[in-house]
């Protein structure tokens, strides 16, 4: 999509409501789905890496530093990095 | 039109369907077998298994999954072809609505078969009426020979870009499917000059990555319904056009409501598949005792063609809407609710009357059709026209 649902016109649309292009769930933020949001503690991070590879929406990015954040336009809160984490470095903390 | 093609064969219908099938060169046939459609899919896999026609059948587990299977094929740009009844149409339902939002020309004979319970196999429309309002291109036909001309036009009409949607054909099961009658079969030639290659608008394919089926969240839903019920309506055309071009091929003209002795007649009936025929019988002799009396029948079911049949009916005083199938808690048969629909705004309109006849294989014969014109005329003349009546039921 190369606007938001909400501006599509009827006349606009394919037929049979084809996406014409690829990768365009990226441009669906699902992020505002969730109630709590991951913060890391870098202080007892091992850089493990298991909250990226766990986490079920590819919402764990990692940083140049080599730890790890969440990407919030896509995290959807439900706390399996924090669940996960060997160090007990992920906290989840309500809000977006 | 070449002697070839003037040459009539007896065959039952059932098979000359598949031969269509066949002569329509499909690429893809998935099918579960089901009474009384099953002789077209059986013989369909004897012409795969033979060679004579070089198509994948794909034999499945269940109609929902003949129906997921056509969905697949079709979006891969495969000339896809299925049929089914009643129970079977039942379990297909689900994708039925798919397949026609997602703009996908297969084309499906209903073999129409009444639903169970009590358990029947026999012929009435309870099935199609089930998914009437699925989106999908219906049309009705009253005999072999209709059948077998309506599937090259179905994928004709299914496949045009204009078009681009599935289209179900509905024949009278055993009524018409198992009947052997003289069918006179289409030259290759004709075959080629009617029916072009199926180029479909968008295909599934690796080098061009796409999505169908997308998810479609509140704020573009009602966009979409509204773009398909655009889309379903501005068909017409293209229907009609391929009609007429049908009629340059073969020479046999269809349209979307046709009439019999219909222009003058102050009493119609109005008829959907097989009965048509035997209206007419009735209609011959009621003639003959001075009554006018007429037919309309319906081919096209949907769209509904509103202003042929306004024009098919201004003159009648009397419609008589004989309905194939029930509509529980409602107030009539299903062609009845529409038509007065239909005709609800129009200044001068006939009175509609309703009878359901026909359920599950029970015989609607030329006498019957005395009847109801009978029965008929006595709820007019005491204003019981709107009560509709299921005809010939004891008690």
């Amino acid at each position: 999509m190369t606007k938001p649902g909400d501006q599509w016109k009827w006349q606009e649309l394919e037929p049979g409501f084809v996406v014409t292009g690829p990768g365009s769930a990226a441009e669906y933020k699902t992020g505002d789905w969730k109630s709590s949001h991951p913060e890391w503690n870098e202080a007892v991070c091992v850089k493990c890496g298991l909250c990226y590879s766990y986490c079920p929406d590819m919402a764990v990015k990692q940083k140049d530093t080599g730890y790890f954040a969440g990407d919030n336009n896509y995290c959807k809160g439900c706390g399996i990095c924090s669940q996960e984490c060997p160090t007990s470095a992920i906290k989840m903390v309500e809000g977006k | 039109m070449t002697e070839q093609a003037r040459k009539k064969e007896g065959i039952e219908v059932s098979l000359a369907v598949s031969e269509a099938v066949k002569q329509c060169d499909a690429d893809v046939i998935s099918a579960y077998p089901i009474t009384p459609q099953t002789h077209i899919v059986e013989h369909l896999s004897e012409l795969v298994a033979s060679g004579e026609l070089d198509a994948e059948f794909i034999p499945v587990e269940s109609e929902h999954t003949a129906m997921s299977v056509c969905a697949g094929s079709s979006a891969a740009g495969a000339r896809t072809f299925t049929a089914t009844a009643s129970q079977g149409l039942a379990l297909m339902a689900e994708i039925v609505y798919c397949v026609s939002a997602m703009r996908l020309p297969i084309v499906m004979v209903v073999s129409n078969r009444s639903l169970n319970a009590p358990l029947s196999i026999w012929n009435d429309h309870g099935d199609v009426m089930m998914v009437r309002d699925s989106g999908w291109v219906q049309v009705f036909v009253e005999n072999g020979q209709e059948a077998y001309d309506h599937i090259f036009w179905s994928f004709r009409v299914g496949e045009d870009p204009k078009v681009s949607h599935p289209v179900m054909l509905n024949m009278d099961g055993f009524i018409v499917t198992h009947t052997i009658e003289p069918i006179e079969f289409w030259t290759d030639d004709m075959v080629k000059k009617f029916l072009p290659p199926f180029k479909p608008i968008h295909t599934l394919h690796p080098d061009h990555p796409l999505t169908m089926g997308a998810y479609g969240p509140p704020e573009i839903y009602t966009e979409c319904k509204m773009a398909q019920e655009h889309a379903l309506m501005a068909t017409v055309p293209t229907i009609e056009k391929a009609w007429d071009e049908l009629y340059e091929v073969c020479g046999r003209r269809y349209s979307p409501v046709e009439k019999y002795k219909a222009d003058d007649a102050k009493i119609l009936f109005l008829t959907m598949g097989s009965i048509g025929e035997t209206a007419t019988l009735a209609i011959d002799e009621m003639r003959e005792t001075g009554q006018e009396v007429g037919l309309v029948s319906l081919r096209l079911w949907r769209p509904f063609p509103f202003e042929h049949f306004k024009a098919a009916v201004k003159n009648a005083e009397t419609l008589i809407v004989v309905d194939r199938a029930m509509v529980f808690g409602g107030v009539g048969g299903p062609v009845a609710l529409e038509v007065k629909s239909a005709l609800y705004s129009e200044k001068k309109r006939p009175k509609v009357v309703n009878f359901i006849a026909g359920l599950a294989g029970r015989d609607v014969q030329p006498d019957d059709f005395w009847q109801m014109v009978e029965r008929a005329k006595s709820k007019v003349a005491n204003g019981k026209e709107d009560e509709f009546e299921i005809y010939g039921v004891r008690g």
